[in-house]
């Protein structure tokens, strides 16, 4: 039995949501968080584990320092101050994925905090995003529920302990209360995301992959009645396992929430489910009383004081953030709003980037894609990013126009032949033969040709009617089956004339 | 003064997993009372503007290189536990939600 | 052969790796002291015949060969407290819900003890999860005193101390918490060391209290454990508080101080080390014990660490906390006992269930205790008082040491109080560590030396002299000279007072 909902329409004029998003990055170094055991995907169950990890007596943490490496650049790419001094602690809790049964993570001490991610909706508008802290844990083991019904812990007999993943390196990263985004909640909860993960992806720290669990989210949604400031009561919906989840949960949680105030109820404070499948949301089970975690310094650690020096350093390590790549390519290359937002898009920026990177000049680059290249993935139906070309490749071809080597309509053929797979640029012009004839005297001779063909036009050449090397240019092109270069062929027949 | 009470002793020993039998929870009430008394002994000193002492030796910034070190074998891993099922251990139903 | 267990462990060396005696012949001869008499005393939960045996044959072979032996101990028997992790070997610390455990890994004590051809014969008794001070905690019966077998050992580490005090073994390791080594040291009459926290790696030592757990050395003699701190002590990398800085030079510094001239060394007596839980036998011995140190030219003042008072109340908070969470991994998922695994209970259950059955009494105070003491609502002013308490403890030590070398005290309030004296009464059993605990609190070195016998009952009393953090050179010269004034005053060494133990039958 699925619970009410109210109509969304009704919902966003009745209420304002408050969003809450909390994302657990899974990082992609060598090793666990405290102990060396390596943190490769897919091995044989419980073949990743040693004393540490499996937590057994007398075993005891050493920090990772990439990993709080990884930390520091993730909080200062968010804009994060970082802590100058801080500690772990332990969060005290019994579950059979823990070995622990308390996990080392931080609490009031986290290692980067107060940070702004900026978003940028599909439409243009921009939202910031304020970030509450993002901290260092370590993740639990996994668990596969046998005998129920749906491989889901309800209704399962007994429970398999794998604890190869106990121990990965965790960072938690989470928003301040997200408000004013009325009816774009959703939009806006899954942009941030997104923004999130393509900028971690960008710091090369995780995989961020939301199928495979190293990208987790969990949304934590509230509403208040329009007009009052008071936050609402939230929920915690976790099993969040896509982009596009994201979105959906959110939705379905605005309006659930909704129909159960409207209809004189009140918001239980719990966690909930995403279910994939009904794009729905169920309860948990309820705890008998809420958790108290008894939090303290973690007495087997030292605590961890960067130093000014190793921030600053690990500062410029940081890549240009995406947001930072387009607000400079929009200055260097003097685009309008409009003309930028088309690149984005067209999801050609990064391409268009690449290429400038590459070699070609802005403009070179923005026409290919924009242009030809666009055309062709529309007729393909393919995505741009999905052609059989690269940024590197497209810059190769415009710098053989630029050095004369090549008209644009011959780069136009050199480009089908990369696309069909003949090799690169240089491959392709040799193997079809499209080089300009940049040699003179075989010039000469096509020019002396055509001349004598043209006995009239060349008079008049001589006579001082430039514009008529026209037609003598055409004729030359034909006859050299358009490698030639024209500017050249053209000033080479005004010397034969004068 | 703390004066516990019967159920907070058994509150404790709900979330501390001790199934204390009902004889226990009121001789441990009893004993807990006396000892948190002489314990609360602390809070005479004045203490406002002293740091706690989390750590004796002044440490900080210990770390290892992100490199690996040999571990267990799966046998040596689940050699010890009390039911093992295709290389993992095996545990009771769980009836709390993964947090 | 008989005589092969009254020597000390140096004296045990120098035959071995000289030739004269066989690591063997003295392994086998404690063996045998074991099987006479352990039935009595009760120290040993595992003797480990085959493996130390064989470390004996391994350290014969050197010798024999003309290799260099692996350390100055090679060859000598050592009782190690079953706290620390032996690889094949059970470790249960002396509770139940380890039954039968055997880990898959050495503790880095246990690795550097066998690195240094020392032959462990076995495990030892000790209060369980190293929660007590008398060994009566332990699961697997009490062990006995060897001075007076209807009397406590000591605690935590009951059994290393009663393994020395009764000639089964030249050397132990215990560990020290709130006195659990220095303690039973002083109620056997033999010394007992807790080094610096951090000296010594805590890689493999079943954690009770993280910030104030510290393996040390005990035996029978000052030089003795000075050779055994520096087998066991150095930085691991494996322990994240372990110290990075070269073992102090303890081994020098006892043969310094068995040179008797103490001039021009400050001792400082903690004035608040007294009062109505101390025995007039026990304040007599000590007072003794500083007037031998005058002889030796020490200066003696009087020094007052006012925030000694509040160190039980402050350690019994913090402990029990730390253990609340470090024992919380007992839970029968994935080693130890599993209790209840039936009639459809769920995990949750047979956790309870097990850490119930598998746990004694003191150990589940004291998770109750820390679970109280860190719940929201109590922490700041009873765990985070506790901390701060901590700090001005640590404040009073410096502030002492700015004045003096080394500080001074009784070890223990009392003698080896009676099997069953104290069990229903956990305060009174707390009280053992008035003394011992400031030390642990603020992580400075402290040992135990026995300071003869007392005047009321006859049992041994122990000195405890304190240092600064990595400091311990200065303690174990003061004790090593003290120990030779004693001796030449008592007409020869404590222990050899100790009551002949009747082989059991």
């Amino acid at each position: 039995m699925t619970a009410p909902v109210l109509d969304y329409d009704e919902v966003v004029e009745r209420f304002d949501p408050v969003l809450g998003l909390e994302v657990h990055v899974e990082l992609n170094t060598n090793t666990k968080m405290f102990c060396g055991c390596p943190t490769a995907f897919g091995a044989e169950p419980n073949t990743q584990v040693c004393p540490v990890c499996l937590g057994l007596p007398g075993s005891l943490p050493v920090l990772n320092g990439k990993g709080v490496e990884s930390a520091i650049r993730i909080g200062l790419a968010l804009g994060c101050d970082i802590a100058e001094w801080c500690r772990f602690a332990r969060k005290n809790y019994f579950y059979p994925d823990m070995p622990k049964n308390f996990q080392t993570s931080q609490y009031d001490e986290p290692i980067a905090f107060d940070g702004v991610l900026n978003l940028e909706l599909a439409d243009g508008t921009v939202v910031e995003v304020a970030i509450e802290r993002a901290h260092m844990e370590e993740d639990t083991g996994k668990s596969l529920h046998v005998g129920g019904a749906t491989g889901r812990i309800h209704g399962a007999e007994h429970s398999l302990l794998d604890y190869n993943r106990a121990g990965v390196p965790l960072i938690e990263i989470v928003t301040k209360p997200i408000t004013g985004t009325g009816e774009r909640a959703p939009e806006v909860a899954r942009a941030y995301v997104t923004a999130l993960r393509d900028l971690l992806r960008a710091l090369d720290v995780s995989d961020v992959r939301m199928d495979q669990g190293s990208l987790r989210c969990d949304a934590n949604v509230s509403l208040m009645p329009r007009g009052t400031t008071e936050f609402g009561t939230r929920t915690e919906t976790k099993n969040v396992n896509s982009l596009r989840s994201v979105e959906r949960a959110v939705r379905y949680e605005m309006t659930r929430q909704a129909a159960v105030l409207t209809g004189g109820g009140s918001i239980l404070q719990e966690t909930r489910h995403f279910d994939e499948a009904t794009g729905t949301t169920s309860a948990g089970r309820r705890k008998e009383t809420s958790e108290d975690y008894r939090y303290f310094p973690e007495p087997d650690l030292v605590p961890i004081a960067p130093s000014t020096e190793w921030v600053d350093k690990l500062r410029t390590t940081l890549p240009e953030m995406p947001w930072q790549r387009r607000k400079r390519i929009q200055s260097d290359w003097q685009l309008s709003d409009l003309e930028l937002r088309d690149l984005v898009n067209a999801g050609a920026i990064d391409l268009v980037a690449s290429t400038v990177d590459a070699g070609a000049s802005p403009a070179e680059a923005r026409a290919w894609w924009v242009n030809y290249l666009s055309q062709e993935a529309n007729s393909r139906g393919v995505e741009l990013g999905e052609l059989a070309i690269t940024p590197a490749q497209v810059a190769g071809v415009a710098a053989l126009v630029a050095s004369g080597s090549l008209t644009n309509k011959l780069a136009r053929e050199v480009v089908d032949g990369v696309l069909a797979g003949e090799g690169e640029p240089a491959e392709v012009v040799a193997a079809r033969g499209l080089a300009v004839v940049s040699d003179d005297s075989a010039l000469y001779a096509a020019i002396d040709e055509a001349l004598a063909a043209q006995p009239d036009v060349a008079d008049k050449i001589r006579g001082g009617k430039v514009q008529a090397a026209g037609a003598i240019v055409g004729a030359v092109m034909k006859a050299t089956k358009g490698k030639a270069d024209a500017k050249r062929v053209r000033e080479l027949i005004l010397e034969r004339c004068t | 003064m703390p004066n516990i009470s019967r159920d907070e002793v058994a509150h404790l020993a709900r979330l501390a997993r001790l199934a204390v039998t009902d004889a226990e929870l009121d001789k441990f009430a009893g004993q807990l009372d006396v000892i948190l008394q002489s314990v609360a002994r602390v809070g005479e000193v004045a203490a406002d503007d002293i740091p706690p002492t989390s750590h004796a030796v002044p440490l900080r910034n210990v770390f290892r290189a992100d490199e690996p070190r040999p571990g267990l074998t799966q046998q040596e891993a689940l050699a010890g536990a009390p039911a093992v099922e295709e290389g993992r251990f095996r545990v009771p139903r769980i009836l709390g939600e993964e947090a | 052969m008989s005589l092969l267990i009254h020597l000390t462990a140096a004296e045990l060396a120098a035959k071995i790796h000289a030739g004269e005696v066989s690591a063997v012949e003295v392994t086998q001869a404690h063996l045998d002291r074991i099987a006479a008499i352990d039935r009595t005393v009760h120290a040993f939960l595992h003797v480990d015949t085959e493996g130390a045996l064989a470390a004996a044959r391994a350290v014969d072979e050197d010798v024999a060969a003309g290799r260099p032996v692996a350390s100055p101990l090679a060859g000598v028997p050592l009782a190690l407290k079953d706290v620390f992790t032996t690889k094949g070997i059970p470790t249960t610390v002396g509770s139940k819900i380890l039954e039968g455990w055997v880990p898959p890994y050495d503790a880095t004590v246990t690795r550097k003890l066998r690195e240094a051809g020392i032959v462990v014969l076995g495990k030892t008794n000790m209060d369980e999860f190293a929660m007590g001070s008398s060994t009566e905690n332990s699961a697997y019966g009490v062990t006995h005193n060897p001075w007076d077998l209807d009397r406590i050992p000591g605690g935590s580490g009951g059994g290393s101390s009663a393994s020395l005090a009764a000639f089964e073994a030249p050397l132990a390791i215990g560990t020290d918490t709130g006195g659990s080594i220095r303690q039973p040291g002083a109620v056997t009459g033999t010394v007992g060391v807790k080094p610096t926290y951090g000296g010594v790696s805590r890689y493999g030592l079943v954690a009770f209290s993280s910030s104030l757990d510290q393996g040390g050395p005990c035996a029978r003699t000052v030089l003795d454990a000075a050779l055994l701190h520096e087998v066991i002590a150095g930085y691991d990398p494996m322990d994240s508080t372990s110290i990075d800085e070269p073992v102090p030079p303890v081994v020098a510094a006892a043969r310094e101080g068995a040179a008797g001239d103490l001039s021009g060394v400050r001792v400082g007596v903690v004035r608040e080390f007294t009062g109505e839980w101390y025995q007039d036998g026990v304040l007599r011995s000590f007072q003794q014990a500083v007037e031998t140190l005058r002889g030796l030219g020490a200066e003696v003042v009087e020094v007052s660490c006012p925030h000694f008072d509040y160190a039980l109340p402050a350690y019994y908070l913090i402990a029990p906390s730390e253990c609340s969470s470090n024992l919380a991994r007992f839970d029968a998922m994935r080693y130890g006992l599993r209790v209840g695994d039936e009639n459809g209970n769920s995990a949750e259950q047979v956790m309870a269930l097990t850490r119930e059955a598998g746990f004694g009494e003191e150990v589940k105070r004291r998770i109750m205790i820390g679970t109280y003491a860190l719940s929201s609502g109590y922490y700041d002013a009873y765990y985070g008082q506790a901390q701060k308490v901590r700090t001005l403890i640590t404040n009073d030590f410096t502030k002492a040491f700015g004045d003096v070398d080394v500080l001074v005290s009784p070890t223990t309030p009392t003698t080896a109080f009676r099997i069953g004296e104290r069990v229903d009464d956990p305060v009174s059993m707390y009280r053992a560590d008035l003394c011992t605990i400031p030390a642990n609190l603020a992580g400075t070195p402290a040992l135990s030396v026995p300071c003869g016998l007392s005047d009321e009952d006859g049992l041994p009393v122990g000195l405890q002299v304190m240092a600064p953090a990595l400091q311990e050179q200065r303690m174990y010269r003061v004790a090593a000279a003290y120990e030779v004034a004693r001796d030449a005053a008592q007409g020869g060494p404590l222990i050899n007072r100790v009551p002949q133990l009747e082989v059991a039958r």
